[in-house]
């Protein structure tokens, strides 16, 4: 005999969005760099940012309020707004 | 529902009364001047010699609301007008307009009760009606999968087996609260999923729980989904942590819950379900699992369930939830973000002072023992631990600031490289002094039975905004 049992789960049904294909240069385009507030993610970034502006690209620098939250909406579109491509220091 | 005119009489075999009243209804039948209809609950073959109604799905008898049989009705036009139940001679005769009705019967014998008060029967019409009313999606087993091994497969479980999540057993489980099954409790992290009464219903039916726990379950989904609790961070961290359930106010002992012996341990269904109802909840309706959002290097056991009531009765301070800003009358749960518990064995202090050095240097230890401010920890005091303290008439606060002054830590025992050990905060704090907690984030409950000189510290997670504040939260029925 066939049973029935309730679905407990979301029930999610995303929709699958492409992802915009990676730059195949970096030649003109404007960096994010993120900082999630982990220990010691600002001294790789100040790094990576004179490596980029040493190239001569626009670097414009993030911070997350606590790297155990997900990045408010406001900081994601900013990023989206100002950056072409964004590197993110994830951990310690 | 139209019932006929005249006399409707509603019996079952299994009531003496209605035995008893078989000669009354047979002489009624056989009278062409009356209009006599018997619903019979349990038998259709009773009362020999009448040619019944077959009631036995009780659906004449649930509409009718009867809580006992015999009971005789007068119908107009479809409508009730008059109701007597049990047997009475004077009644009946009254009733009928027949005088000498049951002659050598008694004149008067009480009712029994009617089939729809079985609180069985009840639940199981409730959980039908119940059932069809709930939203979520139907998944049909097939005829030869195995219920609880088609569960594992669809990645509903925990590693544990789980009990099969019926449109019933849902309906039963949803008895439990006075909230719509519709209702959003909560947006569950980390896929941000609204999540219905429903959903946490389905959920604490996997789990294991009873109707009377779900309250409980949605109080401790509601706390953990806040901003402030933060479970997509506790869930996401690398660190070994979960969410640990305090059950505090009436409802604890209302539930069977555990505070006494063994209640950090195993042995008790609604410790060990709702902890495990809310991480599966989590887990299913949240879609936070390890080895996707869950990040832990490690883990701990808790992370299963961990879930206790605070001992209120035996305890020399107020409640959690009470020192907390609640009513001693509410029940409420606290979460707090932990890891695994450890003992601290103390069986010589007799002394206040002593024993709190004790705590004291144990609780120094908490994620390193040069880790200061940031991380919190919950202190589960003993029975005989609290004991000492009570004799000595300190009450909450004075035993939070004597540790307090006694978790002063010297800038220069936890900078990097102090003791041999890198770990640390960097050489510019060795002039300072700060607390191994910050302020609040030191709770402290009153747990165990019986004998023993041991109490429990759980250790905590990044505190406050930036990780995970504990959160209480009434429990509403």
């Amino acid at each position: 005999m066939s049973r029935t049992l309730l679905d407990p789960t979301g029930e999610l049904a995303p929709t699958t969005r492409e992802r915009i294909a990676r730059p195949s240069s970096l030649e003109g385009a404007t960096v994010g760099l993120l900082d999630i507030s982990k220990a010691r993610g600002d001294v790789f970034l100040d790094r990576v940012q004179y490596r980029l502006e040493e190239r001569g690209l626009g670097v414009h620098r993030f911070v997350k309020p606590t790297f155990t939250k997900v990045a408010p909406i406001d900081l994601r579109h900013e990023i989206a707004k100002q950056c072409d491509v964004v590197i993110e220091a994830l951990a310690d | 529902m139209t019932l006929p005119d005249g006399l409707v009489a509603i019996v079952k075999r299994d009531c003496p009364t209605c035995t008893l009243v078989v000669p009354v209804l047979t002489e009624l039948d056989a009278d062409p001047t009356t209009a006599l209809t018997v619903f019979t609950q349990d038998d259709p073959t009773f009362p020999d010699g009448i040619d019944a109604v077959d009631d036995t799905d009780l659906t004449v008898s649930f509409a009718l609301d009867l809580d006992t049989v015999p009971t005789l009705l007068r119908i107009e036009d479809g409508r009730e007008v008059a109701r007597t139940v049990g047997w009475s001679r004077e009644q009946w005769q009254a009733f009928t307009g027949r005088m000498g009705l049951g002659e050598g019967l008694p004149p008067h014998r009480p009712g029994c009760g009617s089939r729809t008060q079985d609180p069985d029967l009840v639940a199981a019409r409730t959980a039908a009606a119940g059932a069809a009313q709930l939203r979520s999606r139907r998944v049909e087993l097939g005829e030869r999968e195995d219920d609880i091994e088609a569960m594992f497969e669809r990645g509903w479980s925990d590693g544990l087996p789980l009990v099969p999540p019926t449109p019933e057993r849902v309906a039963r489980m949803l008895t439990g609260t006075t909230r719509d099954p519709a209702e959003i409790v909560a947006n569950v992290a980390p896929d941000l999923v609204d999540c219905t009464v429903e959903k946490v219903a389905i959920n604490a039916v996997l789990a294991g729980c009873r109707p009377e726990y779900l309250p409980v379950v949605l109080a401790a989904v509601e706390a953990a989904c806040t901003d402030e609790f933060n479970i997509h961070g506790v869930l996401a961290t690398t660190m070994p942590v979960g969410p640990v359930v305090v059950v505090n106010g009436p409802v604890a002992r209302a539930i069977g819950m555990n505070s006494r012996g063994n209640a950090l341990g195993q042995g008790n269904r609604a410790n060990a379900t709702i902890g495990r109802a809310l991480q599966l909840v989590i887990r299913n309706v949240g879609g936070g699992r390890p080895g996707g959002v869950d990040r832990a290097t490690q883990g701990n056991p808790g992370k299963y369930t961990f879930c206790f009531a605070e001992d209120e009765a035996g305890s020399p301070w107020e409640p959690l939830h009470v020192s907390r800003g609640f009513d001693p009358h509410d029940s409420a749960v606290t979460l707090f973000t932990g890891e695994g518990p450890r003992g601290i064995i103390d069986q010589a202090s007799r002394t206040p002072e002593s024993l709190v050095a004790s705590f004291a240097a144990c609780l120094r230890t908490v994620a390193h023992p040069k880790i200061v401010v940031g991380i919190d920890a919950m202190l589960v005091v003993s029975p005989e631990h609290a004991r000492v303290f009570a004799e000595a008439g300190w009450d909450r606060a004075h035993l939070l600031d004597a540790l307090g002054e006694r978790l002063q830590v010297p800038g220069r025992e936890f900078v990097r490289g102090a003791n041999g050990i890198s770990e640390g905060m960097p050489e510019a704090f060795a002039d300072t002094t700060l607390p191994k907690f910050r302020d609040g984030g030191l709770l402290v409950v009153h747990v165990g039975g019986g004998a023993g000189l041991f109490s429990t510290i759980i250790g905590g997670w990044l505190s406050g905004a930036a990780g995970s504040e504990p959160v209480t939260r009434r429990i509403m029925t």
